[in-house]
């Protein structure tokens, strides 16, 4: 008998027939009779002035019944981290980049709403802009924002041990640059929300988010409510991957308009709006040198970061640490030195996406790990093997590495995919590539300085005994959330998936940080069990004392109860049942006591059976400037093989195969899992192969839309060997730990160090399209026939 | 027989005029007045209540909107309400029969082929137009026929699996 009997199985979905037949309800979906609908007004230029605002011509408009600008919002400063609250809801004095929202209309349908901020007049003296990053940070740039002198958004300087101490006892130094592009999320579902205010000034806003719980401690603060006062509830996402991580203008914007005219007010974005929101992935300059010894012992990182912030921070602060912190593992280091620049340029802001802040950084490390082992004549799998670090170890920059099966990560993709008969042995044309890397399982500290427990749970049981309801904050997005803790339920309390309900992403049920930084399966898991067990643990209680028993000596497991093993002597508790629910269908049958029966009788003896669990993280990291960012109660990591063939006369990739291991610590869900796995090589590959969200020069999007901005297909999307490896986590519930953004670290940098191998050119700028390609297996016809 | 009725209604000033329309609906003959304008989209997700054909962009960029208009798979986004005069549409409600779900939506739920799940109406219509025409699909056959059906959460794979299981599902039935 396996030692579980609902997790580490491949249990269906539990909102999967919901979504089959297109009843899951989206923002988008939600309607209430007589609601209004909402139209913002965004900045058609990049850096400007504003001199005057006249909205009374849209207010005339037949079917407009209110209009907000700053005047009336106020100018409450909000943003992702206190220390940089630097957004107003709507600008006053300038804009910032093509898309800044100045004005929002709630009108009769959305085509009048739309016209009406059409009649807004606004008055704007044009200012110099500047789009590059490394413009802005010249002297003499255009300035942003008053108070951050130079562009400079944040500037991050770490250093563990004598950095350049240790390059000059190194036997090699290899250094290497690397440049990507900024991305979009690209989830289908665009933004959307509804407000709702009732007559006591309550807000109910049901929105699109990945964090109910940021957006409500948000929208108290800029609508100047108590926090008490306000609900947010998510339904159905449809998708996140970081940019649905703080509260929106839009969902701020319907707030307002709803307060103002007293109705319930709905507002999408377009697709067009979804790319000028952004908050997606930042441009990265990556400046990276590694030192190693002879053997290829990695002794010192030498690393620096540029990163394009957009207009305003975001998640920014976040992620110009993670670029730094995240190069601690998973290899042993003696030094480490880390110079990191978030710079504000004239365009919409960048935040956290998918491996935050980490994916590029791990990008160019991994090249240059394959350049370095290149050089030293050392197999890219082998330099990696004698590097790795191992459950225990902790990095240069105090992260515990508590379980790592990085080991038998790279041994599965090597031996997967068959690497020992490829490597080296492939034709021209043709490439094999690897790479690692890490991501936390849940961030160590939230995003606002606080004790407040990460994730509280609430179970409570039917007055039939036969449904535990999970209560719980946290945000099903589509990775599965609210399947895993009722698997984690179901399995401590001892009975059958079918017998628990989730209901989640309601702010009045429990507090939960919510869907951001891999944290859910950790955290939110063990607020479950924690209140899965007072629940199990009290029914045993009275269940010992009704039977004359040791509690210890009762089990529940598959919804029956064992005493000693056995089956007991129930029968008087049956009867009495059965008898309490004459003419009900589904009486208590069976050899054994159900936990049905049981659940019963301590309702009898006590009332309504309440568990309620909680989780935050001990004190983790070291004591430095910045040290929280990359903290985790756990980290999960990868290695991914990448095979390509490349058309040698055109510069067309093709992703022939990819061999991805992900120690997820124990596998809840194995099938979610390997989704977790799969998305992630999915955009990953954009990532790598085409995406790029282009400006003009003026500051307006080129390719706002998914026709333009090209996210991978189903014919962009080789086969893949999804390999699950199990290393037991001690600070997950029942061993589990993260999936969802360490598995897109090794994607990038495993397919570039194929591209290099098939064709002998090192690309070091994204995305590496066929031109890009071509130019460079170019260059490098022309320097062998110099 | 074809009914076109037309109705006079003012919109902001304009002369626009309301069409009457008449099609089936997922097997139900549906009536509506629609200004010329509104698309097909809009007349099944507000005015009909159909919610599960999803609005990703309407620009026929993502997919998500696919429905199945006279055998053919289409960006109901694209198509004006007023061109479905006639047709016949089904949306993903009319898929499933008397709640039992169909094969195609069994093997998405089975095989972890949805995730947030916004994609997964259209990808699923997209799947039954593949597999009315063409029981037994090669796995590239499978993957260009939903090639317009963005996804961004699953990478296809379990996708591609699902469709394959469901085509064996549904050919086994035909054989017994």
């Amino acid at each position: 008998m396996s030692e579980f009997s609902v997790i580490n199985t491949r249990a269906p979905r539990l909102d999967g027939p919901a979504k089959a037949t297109g009843k899951a309800k989206y923002a988008d979906d939600l309607s209430i009779p007589g609601m209004l609908h909402g139209a913002i007004l965004q900045s058609p230029i990049a850096h400007g002035r504003i001199l005057h605002i006249d909205t009374s011509r849209a207010l005339k408009l037949p079917g407009v019944k209110a209009v907000v600008t700053a005047k009336e919002a106020g100018l409450i400063k909000y943003g992702v981290s206190p220390a940089r609250y630097d957004e107003t809801l709507y600008a006053h004095d300038k804009v910032r980049y093509v898309g800044d929202e100045i004005a929002a209309v709630a009108a009769v349908d959305p085509a009048t709403a739309q016209e009406a901020t059409g009649l807004i007049k606004v008055d704007y003296e044009e200012l110099p802009a500047v789009f590059d990053m490394f413009e802005a940070m010249k002297e003499g740039a255009p300035l942003i924002h008053d108070e951050f002198p130079g562009n400079m958004n944040a500037e991050v300087h770490q250093e563990f041990s004598d950095t350049d101490g240790a390059m000059a006892a190194c036997d090699l130094v290899v250094d290497h640059t690397f440049l990507n592009k900024r991305q979009d999320a690209a989830f289908i579902e665009p933004h959307s929300c509804l407000a709702v205010f009732d007559s006591d000034g309550r807000l109910t806003l049901h929105t699109s988010t990945q964090v109910p719980h940021y957006v409500m401690r948000t929208l108290a603060m800029v609508l100047r409510i108590p926090v008490g006062n306000v609900r947010v509830v998510k339904p159905y996402v449809g998708g996140g991957f970081g940019p649905k991580c703080e509260a929106t203008p839009l969902e701020m914007s319907a707030a307002f308009l709803a307060r103002m005219t007293g109705k319930p007010v709905k507002m999408t974005y377009s697709r067009e709006q979804v790319f000028l929101h952004s908050r997606a992935r930042h441009q990265f300059y990556a400046e990276m040198s590694l030192g190693v010894m002879k053997d290829g012992t990695m002794v010192a990182v030498r690393n620096k970061a540029i990163l394009d912030g957009g207009a305003y921070t975001s998640f920014g602060i976040a992620t110009v640490y993670y670029s730094g912190s995240l190069l601690g593992g998973p290899y042993n280091l003696k030094a480490m030195k880390y110079d990191g620049y978030r710079v504000y340029t004239n365009k919409p802001a960048c935040g956290a996406q998918r491996g935050h802040g980490g994916v590029v950084h791990r990008a160019a490390f991994e090249q240059l790990i394959d350049l370095t082992a290149e050089k030293l004549g050392i197999d890219p799998v082998e330099i990696r093997l004698k590097n790795i670090m191992q459950a225990g170890d902790v990095t240069v920059n105090d992260l515990d590495m508590s379980s790592l099966g990085m080991k038998e990560c790279i041994e599965a993709v090597r031996d997967g995919s068959d690497w020992k008969n490829k490597k080296g042995k492939l034709p021209k044309g043709k490439g094999i590539g690897m790479a690692c890397g890490f991501f936390v399982s849940g961030a160590g500290y939230p995003i606002y300085r606080s004790d407040t427990y990460h994730s509280t749970v609430v179970i409570k049981m039917s007055e039939d005994g036969g449904t535990a309801t999970v209560l719980t904050g946290s945000a099903e997005i589509g990775q599965g959330s609210d399947t895993i803790v009722a698997m984690i339920a179901a399995e401590t309390l001892g009975i059958t998936l079918d017998n628990v309900r989730v209901v989640s992403g309601d702010t009045d049920l429990s507090v939960d940080l919510g869907a951001y930084s891999s944290r859910q399966t950790l955290m939110t898991g063990h607020a479950t069990k924690e209140a899965a067990e007072q629940i199990r643990t009290r029914i045993a209680e009275v269940l010992s004392e009704e039977m004359g028993c040791a509690p210890s000596s009762i089990t529940f497991r598959d919804g029956i109860v064992m005493f000693d093993g056995k089956p007991g002597n129930f029968e008087k508790l049956r009867s009495s049942y059965i008898k309490e629910h004459r003419g009900w269908t589904d009486p208590p049958t069976g050899d054994y006591l159900t936990f049905r029966e049981a659940a019963r009788l301590a309702y009898l003896k006590e009332g309504t059976m309440v568990g309620t669990g909680k989780y935050k993280p001990p004190k983790l990291g070291g004591a430095y400037k910045g040290a929280a960012v990359g903290t985790s109660p756990a980290y999960g990591c990868s290695a991914q093989i990448v095979e390509v063939s490349v058309d040698m006369d055109t510069g067309e990739i093709t992703i022939d195969k990819m061999t991805d291991a992900h120690d997820c610590g124990l596998a809840i869900n194995r099938t979610l899992v390997e989704g977790q796995m799969q998305g992630s090589l999915s955009m990953g590959l954009g990532e790598c192969l085409f995406e790029e969200v282009k400006f003009d020069s003026r500051g307006r999007i080129l390719n706002p839309s998914l026709g333009e901005y090209r996210i991978p297909t189903s014919l962009d999307m080789p086969s893949v060997k999804s390999i699950i490896v199990e290393s037991r986590e001690p600070n997950g519930p029942y061993g589990a730990k993260e999936v969802g953004e360490g598995a897109i670290m090794p994607t990038i940098p495993a397919i570039l160090n194929a591209l290099y191998d098939a064709t002998g050119a090192r690309i070091n700028e994204l995305p590496v399209t066929s031109e890009r390609l071509y130019l460079a297996l170019q260059k490098n016809k022309t320097e062998q026939n110099l | 027989m074809e009914v076109v009725v037309c109705a006079t209604e003012p919109l902001h000033g304009e002369d626009t005029m309301k069409t009457i329309i008449n099609l089936i609906v997922n097997d139900q003959p549906v009536e509506a007045a629609v200004e010329p304008n509104r698309t097909l989209l809009q007349l099944l997700r507000e005015d009909l209540g159909l919610t599960g054909t999803k609005h990703g962009c309407g620009l026929g960029d993502c997919g998500a909107c696919t429905i199945i208009m006279d055998g053919q798979p289409v960006n109901s986004c694209l198509v004006l309400a007023v061109q479905a005069n006639g047709r016949e549409v089904l949306t993903i409600e009319g898929l499933a029969d008397n709640g039992k779900l169909h094969p195609i939506q069994q093997a998405f739920v089975d095989n972890g082929a949805i995730q947030c799940g916004f994609c997964t109406p259209g990808m699923i219509l997209s799947a039954k137009a593949l597999l009315d025409e063409n029981p037994r699909p090669t796995e590239n056959e499978i993957r260009t026929a939903i090639s317009g059906n963005l996804c961004r959460c699953t990478g296809y794979q379990k996708i591609v699996e699902a469709v394959q299981e469901a085509a064996k599902s549904i050919d086994g039935t035909e054989v017994s």
